[in-house]
C-alpha cells in the first residue's frame, strides 16, 4: 500500500499559530496521526515563580491572545482559594461580565476561521465583522480591546461607570440580532450541513476517555461545564443553561457555540441589570497571602482551565502550574479523524478551537547520543513536587 | 495561412485581448468578494501589478522531480489558452471558424486540466501530488457532465459541430437558453465551469487551508505568474463559450454593445456569487453530485432537445 505523510505545520494556513501534525494518509484517507508540540514553549510556569502575584495575573494573561481573561480569572480563583477570600458583590458581577463577553467573541472568533478553513470566507468576514462590536464593548469597559488586565486577587481593578451600562446593554442587543441572523444563515445552509455533518465523530465513550472537555466534550453528550457544577464568581446567581448535544460531529460543535453564545449574551444582560442597580467596593485590598496550596478553576471558552498555586507566605507563588484547556482536547484527534479524508481531518483538528500556545506547557527532553528516554518526566516531575513539600515543611 | 489569423491569435480575440479582460475581470473577482465580506477591495489594476511583480520574482525551482515538465507545464497551458480563447472569439466576434469545431474546444480544455495535473505531480511536493490526484478526480467528476451539456447546442442546432454554424442556428431560430432543454443545460454548464476554473465550491484541488494551493505549492515567480493569468483567462473563456452555445452570441451594433457587456457580466457575477455563498465540497460530494445528479439532468436535457423542447 502506498501511504503518504502530509506535514500540517509547523506553520500551515489552517493552524494560526507553529504546531506539529503528521498526518498519514492512504490516497485520501487519514490513517494515523501524530502530534508534536513544543514549538511555542515560553516557560510561562517558571517566570510566574520570579513575578509577584499581581504581576503574575498579568502574565499570565498572556499565555493566550483570545481567552486573555481566562488564565488570570483561574489564578486569581487558585490564590483566593489558599487563603478563602472573599470578593464583593459588584466584583463578581463585573468578572461574570467579562468572562461570558469573552466567551462571545473567542467563539465568534472560531466560528470565522472555521468557515475560511472550509473554505466559506463569507462567513469569517462577516463573523469578524460582528466580533468588533464586542472588542469595542471590551474597551469602553477597560480601555483594551485585547488584554483586559481587569482581574485582581480580591475583586477587579477597575469598575464598569453606570454611566456607560445603557450604551453597553444597547450594543449588546445590536450584537444578537446580528448574531440571529448569521446563525440562521449557518443554521439554514444545506451545502455547509452537507459538509459537517457527521464529520470527525467524538463519540461520548472517547471523550471520557480522552478526558475531553468545554465544549468538545459537551458536543458529545457531557455535561461538563465548572459554571454550573462549581460557580464561582457570580456563576451561582445568574440564569442560564448548559448546552449539550450528542453527535459529537463538526455540525454539533458549530451549533454548540452557536448557542452558547446567546446563553452568553443571556448572562451578560443580567450582569447588566445587576450592575446598574448595585454599588458596593469592587476590590477587597488583600495584605497578604498566607502559606498553602490553592486550586482554581474556570470554564474558558475552550474548556476548563485549570490552575494550581503553592505559596510560602511570601508574595511570589513558589509552583504555579497552568493546564489549559486544549492540553486534554488536542489528543481527540486520535478518536476522531482516523479513517476520514484529509478535507474531513483538518476542520477537525480546528474544531476543537485549538489553542496552542496555551498548551504549550512542557518540553520534551531528548538525549540524541544514548537512549532518548533517558530522562523520565514522571521521574524529573515528582522529585521536583518532593523538593516543594521538603522546603515548606522546612526539612 | 492567412496573415489575419496571426491577428486573431495574437491580439484580438486571442493573447492581447483575453489577457487583458481577464485581469481586469479578476478586478471585478476581486472587488465583488470584498464587497461580499465588508472590505473594500483592491484597486482596478492591482491584477496587473500582481503579473508583472510576479514576472519579476526568481522562479526557485525544487530538487526533487522533473524540472522540464515542472517549467513547460504552466507555458503549454497558457498556449492551450490563447487558443482556446481565439477560437471560440473569432466564432462570437467574426462569426468565422478558424478550422476548429467544439470537439477541438473539449480536447483542449482537457489538455489543460492535464497540464495543472503534470505541472503539480512533477515536483514531488505532497501537497502538489494529492492536489493532482484531486485534480484529476474532479475532471473525471464533471468531464461527462459538461459534454453532454455541449451536445445540446449541437443537437438543436440541427447536429452541426462548428461553433460558427451553433451560433448562426441561433441567429436565425433564437437563443438555445429559452428552451427547456437549453436552460437545464445552461446551468449545469455554469456549474461545471465552476469546477474546471476550480473556484469554490470546487476548489478542492487547490484547497488553500488543506493543500497549501495543492499543485501550485512550488511554483514561484514568471511560472506562477502565468498560472494566475491561466485562471484569470478561463474567466473570458469560458462564459464566452456558454454565451456561444446557448445564449446567441453578441450583436455588437448600438444598444447591443450594452446587452453583450451585461450578458457576459452577468455569467460572471453568476459564478463570483456561487463562490462566495457555498463552502468547500469534499472530492466524494463533488463526485456524488456530478455523476448522480448533473450528468442524468444533462441527459435529461440532451432527450428534451432530441424531441426539440
Amino acid at each position: 500500500m502506498n501511504k503518504n505523510v502530509i506535514p500540517v505545520g509547523p506553520f500551515h494556513p489552517l493552524l494560526e499559530e507553529a504546531e506539529y501534525f503528521t498526518l498519514t494518509v492512504d490516497g485520501e484517507t487519514v490513517v494515523d496521526i501524530e502530534l508534536d508540540i513544543g514549538w511555542m514553549h515560553r516557560g510561562h510556569e517558571f517566570i510566574s515563580e520570579q513575578k509577584t502575584f499581581t504581576q503574575s495575573i498579568f502574565l499570565v494573561e498572556r499565555i493566550c491572545g483570545i481567552c486573555s481573561t481566562s488564565h488570570p480569572l483561574a489564578l486569581v480563583h487558585a490564590i483566593e482559594d489558599v487563603d478563602n477570600i472573599e470578593i464583593p458583590e459588584r466584583a463578581a458581577y463585573i468578572r461574570t461580565l467579562i468572562g461570558e463577553l469573552e466567551r462571545i467573541h473567542s467563539h465568534l472568533l472560531w466560528l470565522g476561521l472555521a468557515g475560511h478553513f472550509i473554505g466559506y470566507d463569507t462567513v469569517w468576514m462577516w463573523a469578524w465583522k460582528y466580533r468588533e462590536p464586542v472588542l469595542e464593548m471590551f474597551e469602553v469597559i477597560s480601555g483594551n480591546r485585547n488584554h483586559y488586565g481587569m482581574m485582581r486577587v480580591g475583586g477587579v481593578s477597575k469598575d464598569v461607570e453606570p454611566a456607560k451600562i445603557s450604551e453597553l446593554a444597547k450594543n449588546l442587543d445590536m450584537i444578537q440580532t446580528k448574531l440571529e441572523m448569521i446563525a440562521k444563515a449557518v443554521n439554514d445552509d444545506p451545502v455547509l450541513k452537507s459538509r459537517l455533518k457527521g464529520v470527525g465523530v467524538l463519540t461520548k465513550q472517547a471523550a471520557i476517555d480522552f478526558c475531553a472537555v468545554g465544549p468538545t466534550s459537551r458536543a458529545s453528550g457531557i455535561p461538563a461545564d465548572v459554571r454550573k457544577t462549581d460557580p464561582k464568581d457570580a456563576y451561582g446567581m445568574v440564569d442560564f443553561k448548559v448546552i449539550v448535544l450528542q453527535n459529537g460531529d463538526v455540525y454539533d460543535k458549530l451549533v454548540l457555540r452557536v448557542l452558547e453564545t446567546f446563553e452568553s449574551i443571556k448572562i451578560v444582560k443580567q450582569c447588566l441589570d445587576k450592575l446598574a442597580e448595585n454599588n458596593s467596593p469592587i476590590l477587597n485590598d488583600i495584605k497578604e497571602i498566607k502559606p498553602g496550596e490553592g486550586i482554581g478553576r474556570y470554564e474558558a471558552p475552550r474548556g476548563e482551565v485549570f490552575h494550581y498555586v503553592r505559596t510560602d507566605g511570601t508574595n511570589r507563588p513558589i509552583r504555579h502550574k497552568v493546564r489549559a484547556p486544549s492540553y486534554v482536547n488536542i489528543p481527540t484527534f486520535q478518536a476522531s479523524c482516523k479513517g476520514i479524508p484529509i478535507a474531513d481531518a483538518l476542520i477537525t483538528l480546528a474544531a476543537v478551537d485549538p489553542c496552542y500556545c496555551c498548551t504549550e506547557r512542557s518540553l520534551k527532553f531528548i538525549d540524541i547520543n544514548h537512549d532518548p528516554l533517558k530522562y523520565d518526566l514522571l521521574k524529573i516531575s515528582r522529585e521536583k513536587t518532593e523538593s516543594f513539600r521538603r522546603q515548606i515543611n522546612g526539612l | 495561412m492567412k496573415p489575419e489569423f496571426v491577428f486573431y491569435l495574437l491580439v484580438f480575440p486571442g493573447l492581447l485581448f483575453t489577457s487583458v479582460l481577464g485581469l481586469l475581470i479578476g478586478w471585478v473577482d476581486r472587488k465583488v468578494t470584498a464587497r461580499f465580506t465588508y472590505r473594500v477591495g483592491p484597486p482596478l489594476f492591482q491584477n496587473f501589478n500582481d503579473f508583472f511583480k510576479l514576472l519579476g520574482k526568481e522562479t526557485i525551482i525544487v530538487k526533487e522531480g522533473v524540472h522540464s515538465l515542472f517549467i513547460v507545464a504552466p507555458f503549454i497551458a497558457f498556449g492551450v489558452m490563447v487558443l482556446i480563447s481565439a477560437i471560440i472569439g473569432t466564432a462570437l466576434f467574426y462569426q468565422y471558424d478558424l478550422g476548429a469545431d467544439i470537439i477541438v474546444v473539449m480536447y483542449l480544455l482537457m489538455i489543460y486540466s492535464v497540464m495543472i495535473i503534470l505541472g503539480g505531480a512533477s515536483t514531488g511536493n505532497v501537497y502538489s501530488s494529492v492536489g493532482a490526484g484531486r485534480e484529476i478526480k474532479l475532471l473525471l467528476a464533471d468531464e461527462l457532465a459538461f459534454i453532454l451539456i455541449c451536445l445540446v447546442p449541437i443537437i438543436k442546432s440541427g447536429y452541426q459541430i462548428k461553433l460558427d454554424s451553433i451560433l448562426m442556428a441561433q441567429v436565425t431560430n433564437g437563443a438555445f437558453i429559452g428552451s427547456f432543454s437549453g436552460l437545464i443545460a445552461f446551468i449545469i454548464g455554469i456549474l461545471c465551469i465552476q469546477a474546471k476554473m476550480a473556484l469554490t465550491p470546487f476548489s478542492i484541488p487547490e484547497a488553500e487551508t488543506e493543500l497549501v494551493e495543492g499543485p501550485l505549492m512550488e511554483y514561484s515567480g514568471p511560472p506562477l505568474a502565468f498560472w494566475k493569468l491561466n485562471q484569470l483567462m478561463m474567466y473570458v473563456a469560458f462564459p464566452f463559450l456558454l454565451i456561444l452555445l446557448f445564449w446567441g452570441g453578441f450583436e455588437l451594433i448600438g444598444i447591443g454593445i450594452l446587452w453583450a457587456v451585461l450578458k457576459y457580466l452577468s455569467i460572471v457575477v453568476l459564478m463570483i456569487i456561487i463562490k462566495n455563498t457555498n463552502p468547500r465540497i469534499r472530492i466524494d460530494t463533488a463526485l456524488h453530485f456530478f455523476w448522480k445528479i448533473a450528468t442524468p439532468l444533462a441527459f435529461i436535457a440532451i432527450i428534451l432537445a432530441v424531441f426539440g423542447y
